[in-house]
């Protein structure tokens, strides 16, 4: 904003009488922000009836039955929290650890190969992670970590019940691997920015290689980090194609991680193309509605720290 | 001494962590590419499989010709939708950008980035197939083109962003008029990234299924008419690898194959490119 000021170019072309060129861009460029109002306001309006019919008391309904057209988001918005936030977990201390090691100086191919490769994740479509997931990762996983622990470790909640093939682990590992290259490549930005001047007082005091990381350069670049975290929640929460396919469409709060479930995401593309009706339709959109709101706030709040993370840096 | 001795191990075993983290970050695509070469592979290596549509279970030669076509007819026809305006957009961003109003519109297309792409697909089916009472490849394609329209706008607006001032002020002082510098002069010197920028964005249209399931829907036959349901490689995958039957599970990996050549291809070329635009700017 300020430097709509310091800019002459632009002092220049504010000056000179009203240009053509500059009012038909700028009318194009308002084709994005058009089409977001829009999507809102379609998806809110298409809401409606089921808006209407359940009022708030749709967030904390745990029961989804089409038969009888009662309809509540508990189970798809507890399923969508656990695997966004287990994925994260999962890639937060990877994603960090990638980041730390691009940042550094020397050993170029090797870092390149590594951070072409990782950023390559973000390429493959998400479908082929599901297609991967449901026939590659979860037989593995079912035969090496889900039965031997629920057969062990079953007395522990999280782990009871009989392991199946498709579940919420499998989906929160997929999206685990989904989120990476936003994770690490944003990092990765924000550690480079890190004033050069005080790794090199860090050093020159005499802390090791990982001291300085560890008390300077992370807490430094914390705020960024923390940006990074918050648009790959935006993004794990979203993930819709490989979710999916591997976690088991089960339209019910599982009690283990083992157990089959469902996420805002999920059951709209299992269902929408099937569902009847007038307030069935209207259910699965306003559980859309849900999903953009929060990835809309989410999204904001990330990309708000993320630049005024990346100002500061600069100035 | 002892105090230093265990910095010092500590270091190490920080630094190998690190390493073993940087190493394991690789796992998941070579795997994912591993897995999918060698399970796609046997499907692809069949001519019919480019050539034929889709067999009844049991039946040898099927193929994804109707996907690819599919696939093409909208992704093309989403391009011509979101290409120029987003083109337009990023150099608009770039001549003009300074005010409340740019700062919206670049606020708007991360955070249009950012909306699932099933949001999107709710959103096409409710504007244009439900009013219309069919699915149709028009509607797919309108919906890869919201998806696509603000990752051309952003990187069209990097790439022009890219160029010399100094171009923009010889221009100028020649007396061009404003359109002329921005069109004829400048877009053209960053059309390396502005084309590359595009094709990403083709890449990650031809590769989702969300956004088509309710709009484009699918279709097991041959099908050029844009008003009608029309398959796609995504939702081949999606649809097939769900299925019990082994012959339709090695047609989804076949189509995963294709697909993550494609993208893979468009992504390493794009950053060869992009690499070389960018050590160019900085030699000008």
């Amino acid at each position: 904003m300020a430097t709509a000021e310091a800019s002459p170019a632009a002092a220049r072309s504010d000056q000179r009488p009203p240009d053509g060129f500059r009012t038909w861009t700028t009318i194009v460029s308002l084709a994005a922000p058009v089409v977001l109002i829009l999507i809102v306001l379609v998806v809110g309006s298409n809401a409606v009836p089921a808006l209407r019919q359940f009022g708030p008391g749709f967030l904390i309904d745990r029961t989804w039955n089409p038969v009888k057209e009662t309809f509540g988001a508990l189970p798809f918005i507890f399923g969508t929290l656990i695997t966004a936030f287990l994925g994260l977990a999962m890639a937060l201390p990877i994603g960090v650890g990638v980041a730390v090691f691009l940042a550094e100086q020397g050993l170029e191919r090797i870092r390149g190969v590594i951070g072409t490769g990782v950023e390559l994740l973000a390429a493959i479509p998400s479908v082929v992670y599901g297609i991967w997931g449901l026939y590659v990762l979860a037989p593995w996983l079912l035969l090496h970590v889900s039965k031997p622990l629920s057969e062990r470790l079953g007395s522990i909640a999280i782990f009871s019940g009989p392991a199946r093939q498709t579940n919420l682990l499998i989906a929160s590992i997929v999206v685990a691997i989904m989120v990476l290259p936003t994770l690490s490549s944003i990092s990765r930005d924000v550690i480079k920015a890190v004033p050069g001047g005080l790794r090199e007082a860090s050093v020159a005091l005499g802390a090791t290689w990982w001291e300085t990381i560890w008390k300077i350069v992370l807490p430094t670049a914390r705020a960024g980090i923390f940006g990074a975290t918050v648009l790959a929640l935006g993004r794990a929460l979203g993930e819709t194609m490989a979710v999916t396919m591997t976690i088991g469409n089960r339209n019910d709060i599982p009690s283990s991680l083992f157990g089959p479930a469902n996420t805002l995401a999920s059951v709209i593309a299992n269902e929408f193309s099937e569902a009847t009706g007038s307030l069935y339709p209207a259910a699965l959109i306003e559980l859309g509605l849900v999903l953009m709101l929060v990835t809309l706030t989410v999204n904001v709040l990330a990309l708000l720290l993320v630049r005024r993370v990346t100002r500061d840096v600069k100035l | 001494m002892n105090r230093n001795r265990r910095r010092q191990s500590g270091n190490l075993v920080a630094r190998l962590v690190i390493y073993v983290m940087a190493g394991l970050a690789l796992l998941p695509l070579s795997l994912v590419l591993l897995f999918t070469v060698v399970k796609g592979l046997p499907a692809i290596t069949h001519v019919e499989f480019f050539l034929n549509t889709e067999r009844p279970v049991g039946v040898p030669g099927a193929g994804i010709a109707h996907a690819f076509m599919g696939t093409i007819i909208m992704v093309g026809l989403a391009s011509l939708m979101a290409i120029p305006v987003g083109v337009v957009a990023g150099v608009q961003l770039v001549e003009y950008g300074h005010g409340r109003l740019a700062d919206g519109v670049r606020l708007a297309c991360d955070v249009l980035v950012g909306i699932p792409s099933i949001v999107i697909g709710l959103f096409i089916y409710a504007v244009l197939v439900a009013p219309l009472h069919h699915f149709s490849a028009f509607s797919g394609s309108v919906a890869l083109a919201v998806l696509m329209l603000p990752v051309v706008v952003r990187t069209t607006e990097g790439a022009v962003g890219l160029v010399p001032g100094a171009l923009r002020e010889a221009g100028m002082a020649l007396g061009l008029a404003r359109w002329r510098v921005a069109l004829q002069l400048i877009l053209p010197a960053a059309i390396p990234g502005v084309v590359t920028g595009a094709l990403l964005a083709v890449a990650r249209a031809a590769g989702e299924t969300a956004p088509l399931l309710f709009t484009a829907f699918g279709n097991r036959f041959m099908n050029a008419d844009p008003s009608k349901a029309t398959a796609a490689l995504p939702l081949i995958v999606y649809h097939d690898a769900l299925t019990p039957f082994q012959d339709l599970v090695n047609t989804a990996w076949g189509a995963a194959l294709v697909l993550v050549m494609l993208t893979l291809l468009v992504n390493l070329t794009s950053r060869a490119v992009l690499r070389r635009q960018i050590r160019m700017a900085g030699r000008i």
